[in-house]
């Protein structure tokens, strides 16, 4: 068990620079979610931490210790792939044991750790067969399992649920923050979806195009995003972004700057009785909740959240939007958050 | 899961593998079985009848010492090269596969031998070994080394192989380095961190999931050492000195049209193709069960 620490890291190819200088401190049994949309370092910078990346500048430290230069073997790191990566020629049991064995640990205690992380992962009827003869979620299983036999300082996860079908992802999800509880390991996981990052992180990195927009706890990200990128990326659907002032009494924005309210933040009143009107679009029932899509005047496409129960507002008609003036953001031109 | 292409015209199917039977047919069926029809008989000198032996060819030959040394003589030789040129291709292979800079020139650099014909190979090395004019004779000769593979056997052999197995490097590198290649890089990295150091990574991983290429070469070299190295030993060593580098496909040629023994020939082509197929099928039922696919 170790923190990690990310001081100034940068990354480049050639010229091309893809990560400007990420700092962050990761505390012991952190569960950490980088977050990002594709291509936007989240991946690279978690095989910098494993050590399959060189470091252009900066310095990573796990438990204290620099590991720059070292090989990913001498860091004391598990990780599980994307595509699982286990090793197609052996069966699960060897998978599993693989890291042990080149560990030299004796015959027996091998036996006794691989049950073990049979049994936690149920896994136990699959131990004779081939990576080939299993499902997605059992493979994604033994991936799991060759991780946490070794019992490293900390976990790294690339995206390791994105093969699984929807279903076996939530299901998967919750396996993995609740065994990463129960072994209390610091764990680094990359995902681009932002549901997975809200519902496992103790906090989470949202990464955008080689830069960390913002380090928090999920609810704190979601209720104060610090840029305009977090708030259109965490959150679905995203928040809305209107391009003019509507709080009474205020002076005109700045040429660029816009202000940002959730879609739950808003709810339908008659026209003229909100902070503004618009004409519904279409409407999304989704059981629970309806998305009410609509255009206001000025040409913003807003989405309004409203009950399920509520009757759905035909296409066509102006609506009004009341709005909590203390939920509005406001984000400067440049896409940070304005001081009011 | 098998996909099976439905043809709507019966005769299509036939049409479409006619070409590839016609060239079999008449390319290895027919001379197969004019191979197996003359080892039963003795023409005369001139050609102008034959008498029916029966197996006699074959008791003549397998009493012969020479023939019987012949066999030895292939053994060392098809093993030498295929050992040789696949583990040698291996190693260019791995080190290709690690280059990124550049690998495009280092890539055609090797796999150029192969375009180069067998009898213009051997004549390529025979210049170098010329033991009076060839460049390395002569380096070996400064270094208080005597070469000259028309008297040295083994000197004779070594050279034959050099040249055989130089020529199949292109052939074998270019499949290893698919098959590295092949091998998802995730698999490579999840060794490493597992704690796997290089070496331990290429014998534990690499290699088993390089196997059915390697097998697949296996059977394509040993082929390659028994009959297509004609040409180098051909222009080579001619067999000498003393048969030291007959190889089996080599007397074939010397005895039925350098001896005129057109019997004995036929005969020997005929224990050379059942030699073949009991390799080629002692390979996949014994050496295929430890490929995994």
């Amino acid at each position: 068990m170790a923190d990690i620490k990310l001081e100034a890291i940068r990354k480049s190819y050639g010229r091309a620079e893809v990560i400007h200088g990420i700092d962050a401190e990761i505390a012991d049994g952190e569960f950490i979610v980088i977050v990002g949309p594709s291509g936007c370092g989240k991946s690279t910078l978690l095989r910098m931490v494993a050590g399959l990346e060189t470091i252009t500048s900066g310095d990573i430290r796990i438990g204290g210790r620099v590991v720059n230069k070292l090989e990913p073997r001498e860091r004391d790191i598990a990780m599980v792939f994307q595509n699982y990566a286990l090793y197609p020629h052996m069966s699960v049991f060897d998978n599993m044991a693989y890291g042990l064995k080149i560990a030299n640990v004796p015959k027996p205690e091998i036996a006794e750790r691989v049950a073990e992380a049979a049994r936690m992962l149920e896994l136990e009827p699959y131990l004779d067969r081939k990576p080939r003869q299993l499902s997605g979620g059992q493979r994604q299983r033994v991936a799991m399992g060759r991780a946490i036999v070794r019992k490293p300082a900390v976990f790294l996860f690339d995206e390791p649920l994105s093969n699984l079908d929807a279903k076996l992802r939530v299901q998967m999800r919750l396996e993995i923050k609740a065994l990463q509880r129960k072994l209390g390991i610091t764990a680094l996981y990359v995902t681009h979806d932002q549901v997975e990052a809200m519902t496992l992180a103790d906090r989470m990195i949202v990464m955008n195009a080689g830069v960390a927009e913002q380090i928090g706890a999920p609810l704190e990200v979601y209720a104060n995003p610090a840029t305009l990128f977090v708030a259109g990326f965490i959150g679905s659907p995203p928040m809305n972004v209107i391009r003019q002032e509507i709080r009474p009494g205020r002076a005109a924005l700045a040429p660029g700057a816009v202000i940002g309210v959730r879609p739950e933040h808003i709810d339908l009143v008659v026209p003229g009785a909100g902070l503004i009107d618009f004409d519904v679009g279409f409407c999304e029932p989704l059981g629970a909740e309806t998305l009410v899509h609509g255009t206001t005047d000025a040409g913003d496409s807003l989405v309004v959240r409203i009950d399920g129960e509520t009757p759905l507002p035909e296409a066509g008609t102006r609506i009004g939007l009341e709005i909590d003036p203390a939920r509005i953001l406001t984000f400067d031109p440049d896409g940070r958050r304005a001081g009011g | 899961m098998e996909k099976r292409v439905v043809f709507n015209n019966r005769w299509l199917p036939y049409l479409l593998v006619a070409p590839q039977l016609l060239v079999t047919l008449v390319f290895f069926f027919w001379p197969a079985g004019q191979a197996i029809y003359q080892s039963a008989f003795i023409p005369d000198p001139f050609g102008l009848s034959t008498r029916f032996v029966g197996f006699g060819n074959f008791e003549y030959l397998f009493g012969n010492r020479y023939y019987r040394e012949s066999f030895l003589t292939t053994a060392v030789f098809s093993v030498l090269v295929t050992v040789s040129s696949m583990s040698l291709a291996l190693w260019l292979a791995v080190l290709a596969d690690r280059v990124i800079k550049g690998s495009g020139a280092y890539r055609t650099l090797l796999i150029w031998p192969y375009a180069v014909a067998p009898a213009i190979a051997g004549v390529l090395w025979l210049f170098m070994f010329n033991p009076f004019t060839g460049i390395i004779a002569w380096m070996l000769g400064q270094m208080g080394y005597t070469w000259n593979h028309t008297l040295d056997g083994g000197q004779a052999m070594a050279l034959v192989v050099a040249a055989s197995a130089w020529k199949q490097i292109s052939y074998n590198f270019l499949f290893f380095l698919a098959g590295l290649q092949a091998i998802p890089k995730s698999v490579i990295e999840a060794a490493a961190i597992d704690g796997a150091s290089f070496w331990r990574r290429f014998w534990t991983i690499v290699f088993p999931l390089l196997s059915p290429t390697t097998f697949f070469l296996l059977v394509v070299n040993v082929i390659y050492a028994f009959f297509d190295t004609f040409g180098v030993i051909h222009t080579i060593t001619k067999g000498g000195p003393e048969q030291s580098t007959t190889i089996l496909v080599y007397k074939v040629f010397s005895d039925g049209f350098v001896g005129q023994d057109l019997g004995s020939s036929a005969a020997q082509s005929v224990v050379l193709l059942v030699l073949v197929t009991i390799l080629t099928v002692v390979q996949f039922r014994f050496i295929e069960r430890r490929v995994h696919y």
